[in-house]
């Protein structure tokens, strides 16, 4: 099956027809994708400025990534699920949009530095989990993390612009 | 309020904003990076008053390293959002959750100064049991508010009836 049959396919499913010919279905899923979108970038952020060296309500860079990264992952599971949702409603226009692709490579980026830090870097992190002054490796991930997520939300918001400009969502 | 709207309209920097293409998805961009910031601080913040995190670290560390980057997430919130009215005054200030989304912002602040004050007098102020109930319900309620802002800064696009 080729790339553009199983958007078709995705696209003609019925949870990507009732989201697309609904009234108030897309605007929803498309609230709550913002909301959780929102608390990823904000409570990644959080940590990110730990990394490059401002502190945070704890020391310890493990015990704050305890408190703040469950709350992370949970919002990125809902960003995902209803961005899967609102992409599969126009699963063709989507994909040929160049600030969709890359929103999606912004974001594949942020997911390889993020393994990078979590293989590489954190693994000495025993050494300087308490101290303020963090390694540049671990600066150099906070700092990219940042700007790879606000990417992420520029290249969002630009999505929605031209696809309203265009007269959809 | 449609002379306000054709008043705002008319202003040179209304015009400005409306024709250049990319000033309205800029200044959304500024404007939902804030809303980044107020968020994950005031959650941060507000679960730990619920109890649900940082425990062994005291409330009042929580609210002095987060509170602050709300107040100032909350101008450039306010500067930009007023830029988006002056740009285009008739999608907001006629639109139900352009309205519903200041009452709930009004709410939000009101419930959070209401937390923040006392614990800058004395930090351990919603610790004794009744008033931990009280801080946790209004945690709790504020933090609806600011979901609330967040869906209806959204719908604000929907219900508006270009």
């Amino acid at each position: 099956m080729t790339i553009h049959n199983a958007l078709l396919a995705l696209q003609n499913s019925f949870f990507a027809t009732a989201i697309r010919e609904g009234d108030s279905l897309f605007p929803w899923i498309e609230s709550f994708h913002v909301l959780a979108v929102v608390l990823v970038v904000g409570t990644i952020s959080i940590i990110d400025m730990r990394l490059i060296g401002l502190p945070a309500h704890r020391k310890s860079v493990r015990r704050l990534m305890k408190d703040v990264l469950p709350l992370t992952w949970g919002a990125f599971a809902v960003a995902l699920i209803t961005g899967f949702l609102l992409f599969s409603s126009e699963a063709l226009k989507y994909w040929a949009l160049r600030e969709f692709q890359a929103k999606m490579l912004l974001l594949v980026a942020a997911g390889v530095n993020m393994l990078f830090f979590h293989i590489v870097t954190f693994r000495n992190a025993h050494l300087w989990d308490e101290l303020v002054e963090t390694p540049p490796a671990a600066k150099l991930a906070g700092i990219s993390s940042i700007f790879l997520w606000i990417g992420v939300v520029i290249c969002g918001r630009v999505l929605g612009f031209v696809l309203a400009q265009q007269g959809f969502g | 309020m449609d002379r306000v709207i054709a008043w705002l309209s008319a202003t040179k920097m209304s015009a400005t904003i409306q024709n250049t293409v990319w000033v309205i998805p800029a200044i959304q961009c500024v404007h939902i990076l804030a809303i980044c910031v107020v968020m994950s601080s005031v959650l941060l913040r507000n679960l730990r008053l619920v109890g649900l995190i940082g425990g062994g670290e005291p409330a009042d560390v929580f609210t002095r390293r987060y509170l602050p980057w709300v107040w100032s997430a909350l101008v450039v919130l306010l500067l930009s959002g007023s830029l988006l009215i002056i740009g285009e005054p008739n999608r907001d200030l006629q639109n139900f959750a352009f309205w519903t989304k200041m009452s709930l912002l009004l709410s939000a602040i009101i419930l959070t100064l209401i937390l923040e004050r006392p614990v800058l007098h004395s930090a351990r102020f919603w610790e004794p049991r009744p008033r931990r109930l009280i801080a946790r319900a209004l945690a709790l309620a504020a933090l609806g508010c600011w979901v609330g802002i967040v869906l209806c800064g959204r719908w604000i696009a929907y219900l508006y009836q270009g």
